[in-house]
């Protein structure tokens, strides 16, 4: 029997700076991905029985393993029953994971397509000192691979320094720091985004409106992200802060070492995550036995969570989830006591609720949301964005690799379902979009577009 | 009309979603091993012989055309192996979604697919300036290719269900059929741009599938009366 952990972490601390002339803070960190709120040992025993139930025939439901007694039977169809619920709600989880990150990339492709700043290449941030201008293509190699040294260090790093101080408690820190990185994306890199736009459609806008335009971006953005506001305004403003991020990703990384970087990227990601001293997973099993949710501002939620603990700085994604009753829909915000949402689904799973449910401890049992950490978000993005910049084959490269990364996100939310416990959400996908990227470019461009000027049909 | 389709029939069930993606993935797949293929085979021939570079284009064609059904077989496979394990799981003993169903998103998957990379670049184009068939060539070429990816896609969608339901009941002939469909509308669009050759006949057999895939789904000429009496 395998005990499983549901709670996992995604961290990242947005990047702040903007030209190499600029004092560099926090970049940002890759994150994993959190698992289905409700699970515990026995959906996987029950999960493994389906699997084998499968080989059998569709009828050897509830029991078919068990010794076929009573109280195992009663048992496994317990179990059965929340692991089918898990599964069923594991599609529309799916969904609701496939939308922002749609919307995420749907966002930085259009602007990439037709505003004309980030395509520009106007230096490059001092974490990839080397510059991709040489003459020769082993030089320009060498160089990408330097630079990507140099940034997954510097995240490595940051990671580990997070964590440091996440152990000894220093809370405060963390969270100025949060703040400070949240505020300075909210506002510096949305009045340059606005002011590229605005620059790009010819129209104009005097200071004031502008002001007042950003001014509310902003502190609507901070208070939604960092206390508490509607579920869909906070996953708004998380989606488009991903987008800004990948967008002054796209801009200022030089091509080669972008690739490299996605590629060392998500085997980082596989290894902090995975290893047992690994940075991310101690954070998350500190996080876990803390019984603390982890920081608001970098994951993405897609269901809503009551606050827990820290009340300061919760993120209390209010908000009807998608399998509500009634009653949770009128928002209700309890401070609770530590046993709930994130990782105390595994006591409170009583009875599945299947039926209108009223008392509040029940209702912590709907809180079946994934999460998804804001770096995957980011360098999803930057994936699809890069591929929309630089291919020439664009719209069916860009294609391309959405659907891969998306096929990537199922998968990777199928093996979280099965392992329940925290899971890379970079691995499969980046490297099904890079291995989409660099196919579709060489490959089928030159097929499509034969096929295209002859005007034939396959 | 392709979008419309997803719109209201897919949209609205995340399962439906997930194996309309997956679909798209299955034929992207299967475009990239075809296109590779061609791909060599081009490299490793002479680019100056015209009636080379034709045939093998042509053979490009074929095989994209077998591998694509190749895939959809084993894209079947896999649904129904995933089949297997809904129902296993669902409380009342069948599966939340039907073969049929998920035969036809299936379809749609595939259809939306390669109609998209048919025509985005196209549509792409479209948006800037310039004049279509200036040296020549048509000057119905946009519309043309509308229509033409417009059948592609149902006919992809058709296709799956045909397909599905021949797999289901080991009818090989249905099989064997759909794949001489694709063939034949593939190599009708040879005749392009002689536009009446290859756009009839594929609106013909779209007709001719449709009316097959919807008597297969168990529908029939008194159903489709009483549905449309209903509505007027």
């Amino acid at each position: 029997m395998i005990t499983f952990m549901n709670n996992s972490d995604s961290e990242e601390e947005p990047c702040n700076e903007r030209t190499s002339l600029m004092s560099a803070e926090s970049p940002p960190v890759p994150s994993y991905q959190d698992g289905l709120q409700a699970s515990e040992a026995g959906e996987a025993q029950a999960h493994r029985k389906r699997r084998a139930g499968s080989s059998r025939g569709p009828n050897s439901i509830a029991g078919g393993q068990t010794s076929g007694s009573g109280v195992p039977v009663r048992e496994s169809a317990l179990e059965n029953e929340e692991e089918e619920l898990t599964l069923k709600y594991g599609a529309k989880h799916v969904i609701m994971l496939f939308v922002p990150v749609t919307l995420c990339m749907i966002v930085v492709v259009a602007t990439i397509k037709s505003v004309r700043f980030y395509t520009e290449k106007n230096g490059q941030l001092i974490y990839t000192p080397f510059s991709e201008d040489t003459p020769s293509v082993g030089q320009r190699l060498l160089n990408s691979v330097l630079n990507t040294i140099v940034m997954i260090s510097v995240i490595i790093v940051m990671t580990v320094f997070l964590v440091l101080l996440y152990k000894y408690r220093c809370y405060k820190f963390i969270h100025g720091w949060l703040i400070l990185s949240s505020l300075m994306l909210l506002f510096l890199f949305t009045y340059i985004y606005l002011g590229e736009v605005l620059k790009t459609y010819n129209v104009a806008m005097d200071y004031p409106t502008l002001f007042i335009v950003i001014w509310n971006f902003g502190a609507v953005g901070m208070i939604c992200i960092h206390w508490k506001g509607p579920l869909q305004l906070q996953q708004a403003y998380l989606i488009m802060i991903s987008a800004l991020m990948a967008l002054v990703f796209i801009k200022y990384l030089p091509e080669w070492s972008a690739w490299v970087i996605l590629g060392a990227i998500s085997i980082y990601d596989l290894m902090a995550v995975l290893c047992p001293k690994g940075p991310l997973r101690m954070l998350v099993e500190t996080a876990q036995e803390r019984n603390e949710p982890i920081f608001p501002a970098l994951i993405y939620s897609s269901a809503m969570m009551w606050t827990v603990g820290m009340a300061k700085t919760d993120t209390a994604a209010r908000g009807p989830s998608q399998q509500t009753w009634d009653a949770a829909e009128d928002g209700r915000q309890h401070l609770r006591s530590p046993s709930h949402a994130e990782s105390q689904m595994s006591e409170a799973r009583n009875p599945v609720p299947t039926r209108p449910v009223t008392s509040l401890e029940e209702l912590e049992e709907e809180e079946r949301g994934v999460k998804l950490g804001l770096g995957d978000f980011i360098f999803y993005s930057v994936l699809v964005g890069k591929a929309a910049a630089t291919a020439s084959g664009d719209w069916n490269t860009t294609l391309a690799c959405f659907v891969a990364i998306l096929i990537g996100l199922c998968l990777t939310l199928l093996l979280l379902a099965v392992f329940k416990k925290a899971l890379p959400a970079l691995p499969i996908s980046i490297t099904f979009g890079l291995i989409f990227y660099f196919s579709t470019d060489n490959l089928v461009r030159p097929f499509m577009d034969t096929l295209a000027s002859h005007q034939l049909y396959i | 009309p392709a979008f419309g389709l997803f719109i209201f029939t897919i949209a609205r069930d995340p399962l439906r979603i997930i194996i309309l993606i997956a679909g798209a993935f299955f034929w992207l797949v299967s475009l990239l091993l075809s296109s590779l293929i061609w791909f060599i085979a081009v490299k490793a021939s002479d680019p100056q012989d015209e009636r080379l570079q034709k045939g093998l284009l042509i053979f490009g064609v074929m095989f994209s055309v077998l591998l694509q059904e190749a895939f959809r077989f084993l894209y079947y496979k896999l649904l129904r192996k995933a089949i297997e394990g809904l129902v296993a799981l669902s409380e009342d003993g069948c599966s939340p979604i039907s073969i049929q169903q998920m035969a036809y998103v299936a379809g749609v998957g595939f259809g939306l697919m390669s109609g998209a990379f048919s025509m985005i670049n196209l549509l792409a184009d479209a948006l800037g300036p310039g004049t279509v068939g200036i040296h020549g060539d048509s000057q119905l070429y946009f519309l043309t290719s509308a229509f033409m990816t417009m059948v592609l896609i149902f006919l992809h969608t058709f296709w799956g269900i045909l397909f599905f339901h021949g797999c289901e009941h080991r009818r090989w002939w249905e099989i064997v059929a759909v794949v001489i469909m694709h063939l034949t509308v593939s190599g009708l669009s040879f005749c392009n741009p002689l536009y009446v050759g290859s756009l009839v006949p594929s609106y013909l057999l779209m007709a001719a599938a449709a009316a097959w895939a919807y008597l297969l789904s168990g529908g029939s000429a008194q159903n489709l009366r009483r549905f449309l009496l209903c509505k007027c």
